[in-house]
């Protein structure tokens, strides 16, 4: 198969999971029975039920459930997300304007989990099983199992409380662009990035392992190569593909940490968003964020997919 | 086998922390912590204890941000987060091992769309899933565990339907099949429990996982009840005092340790997970790198 049908078939495959991905979103929100209207009045005794229906309508939310799909996944083909109820704010414009914090997050999360376990996957390879490999072990499993939110209330305990380098709150009033906004970036950084570097090391280690014990390298070593280049520019070449099979999974655990990461520094991204939307039951603002994270994984997805096939041609003849 | 020691330990303290009444009988009457969980010490047993006091002889962690137990709420609250740990797993293995097997056996179009469905779940992140059931439907115990399950068995089915592929082949499989055995005698006594062990492993992990996922939806404030101790939800209600506490003072103790229980059992069943994993091996089968946290 060439490369070029390849991506082709790849991206016709993610059309009915991008349908699918809709169908939860909507779902999700329309579990219970009665809608949000119902939802936000029942305990309100001054909205009569005049008043109940003329909201309704405005929203779109008068007809039956599947009309109320169809007219939601329409507006959304176009780009309409719908409005905030309580501010009558664009919904879009909003995930516009956070985005970028979120992103920031993530792309420091992951900067962070490669610079820390690249070097301890290199490590691990060449002194297996010293002790130096068992510690580093220990602190990859330590990763895993460690709450991010909790994580996160230490590193503020620690950083800000007791060391006083970090305020408590980053300042909202800079914009993101401000290069102090690198400092403030640290923590919420670190809380992210402990697990995908976790993640990172224990595949690593996995995987250098193994293509140590391959053939080439005993090849590489035969012809006089020193050690260091046989590590640095064979196995860990060979190792790192491994790591793009992981990319889908630790960006959706970033994405999902980006939730609690973003509530616990207070950070304005859409993980935050998305808690505020909850806890006001704005139902278009949830949908809207459920949508954008099932589509931004489904092409995070792809991109790994195509990068691994680059990488490695014999997975296009699977 | 220290993290068996240590999954052990917490869960027997959480069962035996206080004893467990059914209908006016006793089950269980014995009660390791102290204190109740919800007893508010200065409103009777001990005029002196205030808020937020610090770790002493008395109350080896402190008091909470009500003047509560902070230890006997610790030891308590495992009861939540590990009962929920293990009845998502039981749940969802069985489901996805059914599934999976189903999947793999009848292959085809059958397959194509049911691993279409497993990829559609893999879109969204567990916990985003968990956070809108709970939103939607209320947070309450049962609540939860059918939130973690609604679409948590995914990843046990695709594991398993994979094991499946390979099982289908072996002879046995096919000398049951020749020997007119029914299909569903066959997934059910020859495929499902050859797929046992990885699906141990990923049940392991996934218990851990559940136990951060029920704790992070405690501290968003989505989890039981204000008040109750759960490991998360206590967590969410030291959080915004644990910058400014009372008289200035940081109470550390409130934050540190109902998290560090959280860590050490999510720490303690994925030690268990690795030690079943190289026992058995299965490392081909690439599970246990699922990221951190929740």
């Amino acid at each position: 198969m060439s490369l070029r049908r390849f991506i082709l078939n790849r991206i016709l495959a993610i059309i009915p999971i991008l349908f699918g991905v809709s169908l939860i979103t909507f779902g999700l929100v329309h579990l219970t029975p009665g809608d949000p209207v119902s939802q936000m009045f029942a305990l309100n005794p001054d909205v009569g039920p005049n008043e109940e229906a003329q909201i309704r309508a405005e929203y779109g939310l008068d007809g039956s459930i599947t009309d109320q799909y169809i007219t939601w996944i329409t507006n959304v083909m176009t780009g309409d997300f719908g409005q905030v109820i309580s501010t009558n704010r664009d919904v879009g414009s909003i995930i516009v304007a956070r985005l970028p914090a979120t992103i920031a997050l993530g792309v420091f999360g992951w900067a962070f989990g490669l610079a820390i376990a690249i070097p301890a996957g290199i490590y691990a390879a060449v002194h297996k099983n010293e002790l130096g490999d068992d510690v580093s072990r220990f602190l990859a499993l330590s990763g895993i199992s460690i709450p991010n939110f909790w994580l996160g209330l230490i590193l503020i305990l620690v950083g800000s409380l007791w060391l006083g380098l970090w305020p408590v709150l980053a300042p909202s009033r800079l914009p993101l662009y401000h290069p102090s906004m690198l400092w403030y970036l640290i923590l919420p950084g670190l809380t992210i990035g402990t697990g995908a570097a976790a993640g990172i090391m224990r595949v690593m280690r996995t995987s250098m392992g193994e293509e140590m014990n391959k053939e080439y390298v005993t090849a590489a070593r035969a012809k006089g190569l020193p050690e260091r280049q046989v590590v640095l520019k064979h196995v860990l070449r060979n190792s790192l593909i491994s790591v793009v099979t992981l990319a889908a999974t630790l960006t959706a655990g970033i994405v999902s940490g980006s939730v609690v990461v973003e509530v616990v520094f207070n950070w304005p991204g859409l993980g935050r968003e998305l808690i505020n939307a909850i806890n006001g039951r704005e139902v278009n603002m949830i949908m809207a964020i459920t949508l954008f994270t099932g589509v931004f994984i489904i092409l995070a997805n792809l991109l790994a997919d195509i990068l691994y096939a680059v990488l490695d041609p014999r997975i296009r003849y699977d | 086998m220290l993290g068996v020691a240590v999954v052990l330990l917490m869960s027997l303290a959480a069962i035996f922390a206080r004893p467990i009444v059914v209908a006016g009988i006793p089950i269980q009457p014995f009660g390791l912590a102290p204190h109740d969980p919800g007893t508010i010490l200065y409103l009777g047993a001990d005029p002196s204890a205030g808020i937020y006091d610090p770790p002493s002889t008395d109350y080896p962690m402190g008091t909470d941000n009500s003047g509560r137990d902070l230890f006997s709420r610790v030891v308590y609250g495992g009861r939540y987060s590990i009962s929920i740990g293990f009845i998502v797993i039981a749940i969802n293995g069985t489901i996805g091992a059914v599934y999976g097997a189903v999947s793999g056996y009848y292959g085809g179009w059958v397959d194509e769309i049911m691993m279409r469905i497993v990829d559609t779940i893999f879109a969204f992140p567990f916990l985003i899933l968990a956070l809108i059931i709970v939103a939607v439907l209320g947070s309450s115990y049962w609540n939860l565990v059918l939130a973690f399950t609604l679409f948590g068995w995914a990843g046990y089915g695709r594991l398993v339907r994979g094991e499946v592929l390979s099982i289908k082949e072996n002879e046995y499989v096919l000398a049951a099949k020749a020997l007119g055995a029914k299909d569903r005698t066959v997934i059910f006594k020859h495929i499902i429990p050859n797929a046992m062990p990885p699906l141990l492993v990923l049940a392991t992990l996934g218990i851990g996982t559940t136990v951060i996922g029920v704790a992070a939806l405690g501290f968003l404030g989505l989890g039981l009840g204000p008040g109750t101790a759960e490991w998360g939800t206590m967590l969410d209600a030291t959080r915004e005092t644990l910058i400014q506490g009372p008289e200035g003072q940081i109470p550390w103790w409130a934050t540190v340790f109902p998290g560090g229980a959280i860590f050490l059992f999510v720490m303690a069943m994925n030690l268990i997970g690795d030690g079943v994993n190289d026992a058995l091996d299965a490392q081909e089968t690439g599970i246990g790198s699922q990221g951190g946290g929740a």
